[in-house]
């Protein structure tokens, strides 16, 4: 028994060192600096109370953040679920070379999302004539677009929400994939022999209720994900002087609130972090709620 | 077994140990000082100039006083100091531009008694920016500024004359935009960015007024200024989404625009692609009440006050940017293209006798503006940009989002003021 105590410990306790360190830690810390005036301190002493949350939750910033993101998670959302899903039913049923296409979909899972984002804004849609997509147009006779610095049409979200397709895409393909070959092929055998057609009434009637597990997964952390937007959005739009307003999640408006290079206000950026996690927390319980979470 | 075990006493061992000298890594204060072999730690962000790096590694270690370690920094060197001065012992000595939350929360150290007689010779608008409450935090080391680059030939060619209002910049902007160049560059952000400040100025009026008692653009002539940029990001001859942005000569020296707005620094390369075929402008006058301007920056050599080395630390300070005159004229003008922080120093820099150097001594002496006052804070200059930015970009209403910033600016200088 004292072994296997020790052995516990043993095994827990690092990784336990580092998630109190590195996360409980901070996370206590930043909800002891958001009730003070904390400018370019962690020690502060001047206590404010919930001042910090009052002005976060009537900052126009913020709120406007919040607002957007959650039109982005809308749409966002819906997207990625429905395109992963359709590239995991096609890359499953594909008789040659699967195993080929499924690591071809899943690899850009493996790049950072700095890179791509880099490749994105300086190779793919850059501004200039050399980039590809200008190049692409040029081929049809069109000018060159300044595709992340257009704010009327703002194809700037073309940018964003490519690159974050095609980073996600794989992830929830491959969670789609191991959800479909979990099916047993008698339901669809019994399903055949009681006279459904193959296709959208297998789908509709086999495919879609055996999938449940995997949908509420895929919906839930695509959500989170929506949120938590930060690498391709700061990287594809920010610049050494600061951040558009528009398009600007609530991470990085807090990152430049707390840790921007002009002052760091670490009061109200923990305020608005703790909001956003009440927020993040309370979606995704609710979401929970309605797709019946744990009880697939 | 009891091998075993004693194999796991020594994983869980050394796994402590690893971890404590993890945490012990992170407080790297090794409290050394009043020794005469103390070490100090300079830094310095990564200048782009090739040579700066080994100079200000020659100029420390020429220092007889003690041991001066340079640290270069890549990267957000402006974060990476915030944060440094919250905690660490590290750097003892650092350039930056005083913020008043530093004096506030005591991080740095007046250095008032370190000019001596020195003091006149200082441009006195860069030490007032980096005055708090009556003392002196930071020794400038050297004047960044920023102008109008232009190529003569094309402004000829289009039969214009250099843009000496708003109204006319904007108009040069659409007539040199022909032939897939563009007229003017001005950053990725539509200028939003670098162009802030010269629009205020442009009107005449400032980020706060003059002994930072009051906000300074509390005028409707301010939403006028934010609405010409709205007119130059319209006007279709606005270069956006280049590889580089304005801080880099690129689009400019690469020919796909008639005008940039770039740092002065830039100049060598500059002249090294385009030869004589360069002007400089300072930003235009808005109106009569406004004058020609150009932001004026200076990284000053600050004091940490968490440093166990105070007295050391100043001493070197006052050693290499008080004493040291030949090492900052070389500093400001061998490398890049800066001017001396010192009115006596400008004469010994031959690169500022003549051409774009004396045409830039002089922008900077009659419409010099310090580009980032110290009590302008972080949370104003983001609801200032944030409203020039949708007024520029989107199109919105220029009074009502200038409002906006306007009380943001002013609660927050309210409680600067306490």
């Amino acid at each position: 028994m004292k072994g296997t105590t020790r052995a516990f410990w043993l095994f827990v306790g690092p990784f336990l060192i580092g998630l109190a360190l590195f996360t409980f830690v901070p996370i206590g810390w930043s909800a002891y600096l958001s009730l003070f005036e904390a400018r370019n301190t962690v020690t502060p002493t001047v206590f404010l109370g919930l001042k910090n949350y009052a002005d976060m939750l009537t900052d126009d910033a913020f709120l406007r953040s919040l607002g957007t993101f959650l039109a982005f998670a809308v749409f966002i959302v819906p997207l990625t679920f429905v395109l992963s899903l359709a590239l995991a039913m096609a890359v499953n049923q594909i008789g040659v070379a699967r195993a080929f296409f499924r690591s071809v979909f899943f690899l850009p899972f493996a790049c950072s999302y700095v890179v791509a984002s880099l490749v994105w804004k300086m190779s793919l849609f850059s501004g200039v004539e050399t980039g590809v997509a200008n190049k692409v147009l040029a081929v049809f006779g069109g000018d060159p677009i300044a595709w992340t610095g257009t704010v009327d049409p703002p194809w700037y979200w073309l940018v964003l929400v490519t690159a974050r397709l095609w980073l996600q895409l794989g992830f929830y393909m491959i969670l789609f994939i191991a959800a479909l070959q979990r099916i047993p092929d008698h339901l669809y055998e019994a399903a055949w022999t009681d006279g459904a057609s193959p296709g959208w009434q297998t789908f509709r009637y086999i495919t879609w209720p055996q999938l449940r597990g995997a949908t509420v997964a895929v919906l839930t952390l695509n959500l989170i994900n929506a949120f938590q937007a930060f690498d391709e959005f700061y990287n594809i739009l920010g610049d050494s002087r600061g951040y558009p307003p528009f398009a600007r999640p609530p991470l990085v408006y807090l990152y430049y609130t707390s840790l921007g290079s002009g002052g760091q206000d670490l009061g109200r950026g923990s305020a608005g972090a703790m909001i956003l996690t009440v927020i993040i927390a309370a979606v995704t319980l609710l979401q929970g709620r309605v797709f019946r979470f744990g009880r697939a | 077994m009891a091998a075993q075990h004693s194999r796991r006493s020594f994983l869980t061992l050394a796994g402590m140990l690893t971890a404590g000298s993890a945490l012990a890594a992170c407080g790297s204060n090794t409290g050394r000082g009043g020794s005469g072999d103390t070490t100090l730690h300079q830094w310095y962000h990564a200048y782009g100039e090739d040579g700066v790096q080994a100079a200000v590694k020659r100029y420390a270690a020429a220092y007889r006083g003690g041991h001066v370690e340079v640290q270069w920094n890549p990267g957000d060197y402006d974060s990476k100091i915030l944060t440094a001065l919250q905690s660490s012992a590290i750097p003892d000595v650092f350039e930056a531009q005083v913020k008043l939350d530093w004096v506030r929360q005591k991080q740095v150290v007046p250095l008032d008694d370190l000019l001596g007689d020195a003091k006149a010779d200082f441009v006195p608008e860069l030490l007032k920016s980096q005055t708090v409450d009556g003392h002196l935090y930071g020794i400038p080391q050297a004047i960044d500024t920023q102008v109008l680059f232009y190529r003569p030939s094309l402004l000829q060619a289009a039969k214009i004359t250099p843009p000496t209002t708003v109204d006319e910049l904007v108009e040069a902007t659409k007539a040199l935009t022909k032939d897939g160049v563009k007229g003017l560059f001005a950053g990725n952000d539509g200028g939003v960015s670098v162009l802030m400040g010269p629009l205020l100025w442009s009107a005449g009026l400032d980020y706060l007024n003059a002994d930072n008692t009051a906000v300074g653009f509390d005028d409707p002539r301010a939403a006028a200024a934010f609405g010409k940029l709205r007119d130059i990001n319209k006007s279709g001859g606005l270069l956006l989404g280049s590889p580089t942005d304005w801080s880099d000569p690129g689009a400019f020296t690469s020919k796909r625009v008639a005008m940039q707005w770039t740092g002065l620094w830039n100049l060598p390369k500059i002249q090294e692609a385009l030869g004589d075929d360069i002007g400089v402008l300072p930003f235009p006058a808005m109106d009569a009440s406004g004058k020609p301007s150009v932001p004026v920056g200076a990284y000053s050599a600050m004091v940490n006050a968490r440093s166990g080395n105070v007295d050391a630390a100043k001493a070197f300070v006052k050693w290499l940017w008080v004493d040291q005159v030949q090492d900052q004229v070389e500093f400001a003008t061998a490398f890049g293209a800066h001017l001396p922080a010192r009115a006596s120093l400008s004469a010994k820099a031959p690169k500022l006798q003549s051409g774009v150097g004396a045409q830039v001594v002089k922008f900077v002496a009659d419409g010099g503006k310090i580009a980032s006052p110290a009590w302008w804070s972080a949370r104003s200059n983001t609801a200032l940009s944030d409203a020039v930015a949708r007024i520029a970009r989107e199109g919105a209403n220029p009074t009502q989002e200038t409002q906006k910033a306007l009380e943001v600016a002013k609660a927050e200088l309210a409680r600067a003021r306490g």
